[in-house]
């Protein structure tokens, strides 16, 4: 193969090399004078010929690409701001394209009329004032003309927004974009780029609570007719946040944040049934899929990305949709389901929150078994039957093998406490049981200094000690069988009856 | 040298009022010619030097010309097999299991790196300028030779080792730098961001320091030499606009790229010595770095403090030549000589306050865009007084189409077509939608890529008799000319299309994204004009080397009846260019078809009773 083409090559040199001798021999034998003459004549018909061909050849491709052309058919801006942009882009096309015929047209005619001719006197026109003041003035009248209204489009189409928007960020990185959208509170939440985890992919700061409800969306989608400021960022190194439908671009530079204002003005839908008569669009979205929707039907917005950001720079792509105001609101809510915090950070270690968490889940268990407690308590003393004038400390313990109480049996006991000061006619017996395990007397004992541990406790609190009795049963009055654990644990017990009230 | 035996009508007339500055008593033609390296190598003839340049540019373009071939390859044909061309690109060429062989995306990057930094810097700026501005200063204001002719001789060194320094990065095992010409920070700045920023980069910024100092030596010496070596007679005004455009190039290149230069040593110290002057807040790797406080946008405005003046250095040679051939080849005056004067002085003026108009959508405060519209908008007007005025030179002429003609013609047609494209970019708000895609890339191809070589091929086929007393071949130039205007408006003209249905520009592939893929046939379009015209080339660097040895020789020493004094050489000019003394000058460079004269050569003086022009 490689031979073919160097041969090849250098078989084209040799005929090139002997055309350029043939000619010259023949304009030797011609004479050069005539060579010339003849040359000459054929180069200023081919000046005819090729400004012509150029002119056709342009309208021609126009004409065939004019679906693609800016602000023409389908191709007019998605967005607000952009319709003014393309009106702009068909004024400077006017002026420029009047110039640009008028001036090739002169170019290769003149070409072509002023060619060399024996004999011709050349007209001696070195300069002349007033010529080169019009073409100075008129140029520049023009450009006049489209700075100030450039600068018009322009500064409406960059100037940030007070009013009410939308605002979510795209975060592009190597080699994708990441999107976030603010979630309930409409605000999206600080970041830190030290803050970069597998599970953080936007280095949000879970420690700023307007975090906490912002989610992270696979695509863009947004309500048609509302503004839109779009924060964009970068990770990594320079990308840029290209919406080619909506005239929308703007670099993400890492450590710089930039943003964008804009308003979509056509939904998916609408564009949709825009291409659905353009005849690029009518073709099977995948041509081996007979089964696959047409192109148009498969529309849709698309983010790009517009910096040359390394080797997969061509593949930064993100769908948007824009939809409308209730499909919206439809969409975020289920969204919000999915928001990043509570799914993912909640309760893990990076979860600033997690021990304020786990207190305050604390604090609302005691509150709980406070309120049962106390509840237990009045039925006690409410009831009639002998039986039921008792009420169990469930959550009074004391250290394995020991009389000695654990620490978490002073809020049970601080809660009895407290009824026995509301109640202040109340008596009662603190009973120790426990279960069937070693020696009865032993048992009998260690339930008898439990008891009196509660005893101690209680009376250590400010209760007279007339109003308690300490008993310990040992394994006497068991309330499940000692034949299993979950039984045994159960016939572990503190419970207090009721003497008097 | 008065004793020569058969004297020339030119040394006839320099020798009676010529300007005596005894050059040719010290015998500094040993000294400049002695051996081989003396004469061809380590010359310090500003006239081996242009030659020196010249080849050294056209091996360049082949260079980066050819790298455009495999990546329109890539858009044209992304589902052609390439395995063929493994064995030139080795690892960069990955074959799957099928056989099928397909480009590595980072080495697309990379082609297309080296593409935009060869052809603007190696080929357009010292290829053009540096050929060019060597060759014709001395011989038309009328000099013995550059200033300093030694500065001159290590001007083209340093350029040679810009190259080959460049020239080795592309095979180091990381790729050549990959991020773009323009080398944007961060990507630029962190190897672990592309591979290409690893040693390729390191390379680069080598490379860029060493060209930075071949161009400052060089247009010292232009600037110098023009103002200070001037023959008598030869006033500013009477200076051909060759020379009006190399003067004007060599002060934007003496301001503009010490700028570059400080912009990539900020780079270097980025990269190694871990300052923070582009770079903050950046994850990368799965890891936060360090720097904090530094602006990517900083190094924009630096880059492009340069990128801007850079792109009128590469042109304003261009129109300097091709005013000059345009006026010798239609047998008339320049139109507006003094207009076209000031046209260049205020297009190299204004180049200098709107560079920030390639940074519309970068993040710069939107406020600042106000000026640089009004500015790049502005700087249209003198352009367009140019391009009238090359109009009507031609109008009431006497063309005579040589390729040098074509070219010129060809010149002034791209650079309406691309000119005009211009406009549309420079306006911001249109920018929004225009900026990174192919139409920026259509626009700046034809108005300083095409146009530029067409600048640089006519000064080629009308200059080539002087650097080697012969013609190049004229029927083959012809088929070079026709071949590469038609196909180089095929090959840009259709991307205009893909810039306004938005497609971005620095893309491997379309098909991931619906609103890209669809323009398939045109890239394959696009991608065989390429390759025509890449062969007319060929064909053309066959006709240059051929010519050189076997072209029809020069048999009078003015074959194009021109006015300006390099033409009153003789044919084999040697060094000091005149043989005895200085020609001194009478009138300025454009007086063709004067009072009923064909030409009137500027050693000529006024007749009585004529009315100088200028």
């Amino acid at each position: 193969m490689g031979i073919i083409i160097i041969l090849s090559l250098i078989l084209i040199g040799i005929v090139v090399v002997q055309i350029a001798r043939i000619t010259e021999l023949a304009g030797k034998l011609r004479g050069e004078e005539e060579a010339m003459m003849d040359s000459n004549r054929r180069n200023g018909a081919y000046m005819l010929l090729f400004v012509v061909g150029f002119l056709i050849f342009c309208v021609i491709s126009a004409m065939y690409y004019k679906n693609w052309m800016l602000g023409y058919g389908p191709h007019i801006s998605a967005s607000e701001h952009g319709v003014a942009l393309d009106g702009l882009f068909d004024t400077t096309l006017f002026f420029t394209g009047i110039v640009f015929v008028v001036t090739q047209i002169l170019l290769f005619w003149y070409s072509y009329k002023y060619q060399y001719k024996p004999g011709r006197k050349v007209l001696f026109l070195a300069h002349d004032t007033r010529l080169e003041v019009f073409w100075t003035a008129i140029p520049a009248a023009v450009m006049c003309f489209l700075v100030v209204k450039g600068l018009i489009v322009w500064n409406e189409a960059m100037a940030d927004t007070n009013d009410e928007y939308i605002e979510i960020e795209a975060m592009g990185q190597q080699f994708n974009w990441l999107i976030r959208y603010p979630g309930t509170d409409n605000r999206l939440g600080e970041r830190n780029y030290k803050l970069f985890t597998a599970s953080n992919p936007f280095g949000q700061d879970w420690t700023d609570t307007k975090n906490l409800d912002d989610f992270h969306p696979s695509e863009i989608v947004l309500p048609k007719g509302k503004k839109v400021r779009v924060r964009i960022t970068s990770k990594d190194v320079l990308h840029n946040f290209d919406l080619p439908h909506f005239r929308v671009k703007m670099d993400a530079i890492p450590g710089l944040p930039t943003y964008f204002v804009f308003t979509p003005t056509t939904t998916t839908e609408e564009y949709r049934e825009r291409l659905k008569t353009t005849p690029e669009y009518q073709a099977l979205s995948d041509p081996d899929d007979p089964g696959s929707p047409m192109l148009w039907e498969a529309f849709n917005y698309e983010l790009a990305c517009a910096e040359l950001c390394g080797k997969g720079h061509y593949s930064m792509k993100r769908v948007v949709k824009i939809v409308e105001q209730d499909e919206y609101e439809a969409w975020a809510a289920l969204q919000q389901e999915q928001a990043w915090y509570p799914n993912n950070v909640k309760g893990k270690d990076e979860d600033p929150f997690k021990e304020m968490n786990a207190a305050k889940e604390k604090k609302m268990e005691l509150e709980t078994r406070r309120k049962n407690f106390m509840e237990s308590i009045n039925n006690a003393i409410n009831a009639t039957e002998a039986k039921d004038r008792m009420f169990k400390l469930d959550y009074v313990k004391y250290q394995t093998g020991s009389a000695l109480l654990a620490d978490e049996s002073s809020d049970e006991l601080d809660n009895l406490v407290q009824a026995l000061t509301d109640f202040p006619n109340l008596r009662l017996e603190l009973a120790g049981h426990t279960d069937n395990i070693g020696n009865p007397a032993n048992n009998q004992a260690l339930s008898q200094k439990r008891a009196e541990s509660v005893y101690t406790y209680l009376t250590g609190k400010g209760i007279a000690s007339n109003r308690l009795t300490a008993v310990g049963y040992g394994d006497t009055q068991p309330i499940e069988s000692n034949d299993n654990e979950e039984g045994r644990r159960k016939n572990r017990r503190t419970e207090a009856r009721i003497t008097s009230n | 040298m008065a004793t020569k035996s058969v004297l020339a009508p030119e040394d006839i007339l320099i020798e009676e009022l010529g300007y005596e500055d005894h050059f040719h008593e010290h015998h500094e033609d040993d000294k400049y010619r002695s051996n081989f390296f003396s004469t061809y190598i380590f010359s310090m003839d500003h006239k081996m030097i242009a030659k020196q340049f010249l080849v050294t540019g056209i091996f360049w373009a082949i260079i980066g010309a050819g790298m455009s071939i495999i990546f329109r390859l890539q858009l044209g044909f992304p589902e052609e097999n390439m395995a063929w061309i493994k064995p030139l690109l080795g690892k960069w060429i990955v074959v799957n299991d099928a056989g099928i062989g397909s480009l590595a995306p980072e080495f697309y990057y990379a082609l297309v790196t080296m593409h935009g930094t060869i052809l603007v810097f190696f080929v357009l700026t010292a290829g053009l300028s540096g050929t060019f501005s060597n060759l014709l200063i001395p011989l038309q204001i009328g000099a013995r030779d550059m200033a300093s002719p030694m500065l001159n001789m290590m001007s083209y060194w340093f350029f040679f080792l810009a190259g080959l320094i460049m020239f080795l990065s592309l095979f180091l095992s990381t790729g050549p730098f990959s991020g773009g010409w323009t080398a944007y920070p961060p990507l630029s700045a962190l190897p672990q961001a592309s591979d290409g920023s690893a040693g390729g980069m390191t390379m680069w910024v080598v490379s860029l320091a060493f060209f930075v100092v071949s161009v400052l030596l060089g247009g010292i010496n232009y600037i110098t030499t023009v103002l200070n070596m001037r023959t008598k007679g030869m006033t500013m005004w009477r200076l051909p606009l060759t020379i009006w455009a190399f003067f004007v190039t060599a002060i934007l290149g003496l301001l503009s790229f010490p700028v570059l230069l400080s912009g990539l040593l900020l780079t270097m110290c980025d990269r190694g010595l871990g300052t923070s002057f582009y770079l903050s807040e950046i994850f990368i790797g799965g890891q936060a770095l360090d720097h904090v406080g530094g602006s990517p946008i900083l190094y924009q405005h630096l880059f492009w403090f340069l990128g801007h003046p850079e792109v009128y250095i590469i042109i304003l040679p261009a129109m300097g030549l091709v005013s000059e051939v345009m006026s010798v080849h239609a047998r008339k005056p320049i139109f507006g000589y003094k207009a076209m004067v000031y046209s260049i002085l205020a297009i190299g003026f204004l180049s200098f306050i709107v560079w920030a108009h390639h940074m519309f959508m970068s993040g710069v405060n939107p406020f600042i865009s106000n000026f640089f519209v009004i500015f790049t908008l502005i700087i249209a007007v003198p352009s367009a007084v140019k391009v009238f005025n090359w109009i009507t030179t031609l109008y009431g002429g006497n063309i005579r189409f040589t390729s040098a003609m074509l070219f010129s013609i060809g010149f002034v047609s791209m650079f309406i077509s691309g000119g005009l494209t211009g406009i549309f970019l420079g306006n911001s708000a249109i920018d929004i939608q225009m900026h990174d895609t192919y139409f920026v890339v259509a626009h700046f191809h034809i108005v300083m890529g095409i146009a530029a070589f067409f600048g640089m091929f006519a000064g080629i086929y009308n200059w080539f008799p002087k650097m080697y007393g012969r013609f190049m071949n004229e029927t083959l130039g012809k088929i070079h000319f026709w071949g590469t205007l038609i196909g180089s408006y095929a090959i840009f003209w259709p991307l205009h299309y893909l810039g306004m249905a938005g497609v971005p520009r620095r893309y491997y592939r379309f098909d991931s994204f619906d609103t890209f893929s669809h323009f398939a046939t045109l890239n394959k379009f696009v991608t065989i004009a390429a390759i025509v015209v890449f062969a007319l080339q060929i064909l053309f660097v066959i006709n240059f080397f051929y010519s050189i040895y076997k072209g029809k020789k020069m048999t009078t020493r003015n074959p194009w009846k021109a006015n300006t004094l390099e033409w009153t050489t003789p044919i084999d000019t040697g060094h000091g260019n005149w043989p005895g003394k200085i020609p001194t000058v009478h009138r300025w460079a454009y007086d063709y078809g004067k009072d009923g004269k064909d030409f009137i050569s500027q050693i000529k003086p006024l007749e009585e009773g004529e009315v100088e022009v200028h």
